[in-house]
């Protein structure tokens, strides 16, 4: 399965098909995401690579009638693969983490990952317990797959096969690293149904 | 066999108990030997704490940010060896973000009635001076009538959204 699109077209058919999902996104992504769908609900500040599947799951935890997205990249991922199996573990039902696949650390100069082929990321999420796994490469197939994805019985992920290309999105780091993007967060968070005052 | 005073004696009941009384929720754990019979065993057997066993410390610590910004408390039980792994974790989610990371850490090799900086190991010497140089706020708790301070600790840990560190003086029994 070869990748034929870019990013932003996914970020789009995601945007399109948004119902008010709490969104954790990766540096490069997570400009793109920003600029696409601004929203008080972004949670932007993951603090490092590797670390996006797990803000993700304290969120899917701390509020579970609420569904988060997870925009990660496939760089990221593989700093912390055993996220994973700690996923199928805790077996959140409201949490879909979304893999960007460029085979290339994008954030840090787009040098490749150590292998050139792509790696299924799908494959690897069922062999950790996660059993609705999927492989998508073009931005129609993730539509038809978000508006007829049945109930959730655990965590989902779903590996896009995307154009390794330069962003033309700013590069909003000092925002993703900023007090005012936690607070903005947190007060977002903090006015929707069902949540309670600060811990 | 060593018999501890009851002034000595550090219960994994008692700091349940406590971590319940002090609103916890949650507790993020990799397993470590000095914790793992006298504290995370029962806590995985009581319904009133969520554990959530993750594979590698540094998940943890953004587990347990994201869960702040849920107004639900959570502790990272672990060992001093998953604290030095989680350094970039810590610095930039814990430290740099000011989100409560609550840990409560084994130091595997100490000895029980030495304070961490003066251990004759290595490994468990230098983490307090880690710590410092993290700009973690630190804690030991070595028996049961140091765990109402520690559990203020982790009150003021949120309060002031800012991370906090506990260090097992004794293995809990």
């Amino acid at each position: 399965m070869n990748a034929t699109r870019p990013r932003d077209e996914f970020l789009r058919t995601l945007a399109g098909r948004y119902t008010g999902q709490l969104v954790v996104s990766v540096y490069t992504t997570c400009f793109e995401w920003m600029a696409i769908r601004p929203d008080a609900l972004n949670y932007v500040a993951v603090g490092a690579m590797g670390q996006a599947g797990s803000h993700a799951l304290g969120l899917a935890l701390g509020q579970p009638d609420q569904e988060v997205w997870v925009l990660d990249g496939d760089g990221s991922l593989l700093m912390n693969l055993g996220s994973l199996v700690t996923l199928a573990g805790a077996k959140p039902k409201n949490l879909t983490h979304f893999v960007f696949q460029n085979g290339s650390y994008e954030a840090n100069g787009r040098a490749s990952l150590p292998v050139a082929h792509a790696i299924d990321f799908a494959a690897m999420a069922r062999a950790a317990g996660i059993a609705d796994a999927h492989q998508i490469s073009e931005p129609e197939a993730l539509d038809h797959w978000l508006l007829h994805r049945g109930p959730a019985t655990g965590p989902a992920l779903v590996d896009l096969r995307v154009l390794s290309s330069a962003t033309s999105y700013p590069q909003r780091y000092d925002y993703i690293h900023s007090a005012e993007a936690r607070d903005t967060f947190r007060a977002a968070l903090k006015a929707l149904p069902h949540t309670g005052a600060r811990a | 066999m060593t018999h501890l005073t009851p002034t000595q004696a550090l219960h994994g009941s008692a700091i349940i108990q406590a971590l319940k009384q002090a609103r916890v929720e949650f507790v993020l754990s990799v397993p470590d030997i000095c914790t793992s019979e006298g504290l995370l065993r029962p806590i995985a057997n009581d319904p009133d704490l969520r554990l959530v066993r993750v594979c590698k410390e540094d998940e943890g610590v953004s587990v347990c940010a994201a869960l702040s910004f849920c107004a639900k408390r959570s502790v990272l039980l672990m060992q001093q060896t998953g604290l030095m792994d989680s350094a970039n974790a810590l610095r930039a989610i814990a430290v740099d973000y000011r989100n409560p990371v609550c840990m409560m850490i084994g130091l595997l090799g100490k000895e029980p009635d030495v304070p961490p900086q003066q251990s004759a190991r290595y490994g468990v010497r230098i983490i307090t001076p880690m710590l410092d140089v993290l700009g973690i706020r630190h804690l030991v708790m070595s028996s049961d009538a140091d765990i109402p301070s520690c559990m203020q600790a982790i009150d003021e840990a949120y309060e002031r959204s800012q991370p906090l560190a506990i260090l097992f003086g004794r293995n809990p029994q």
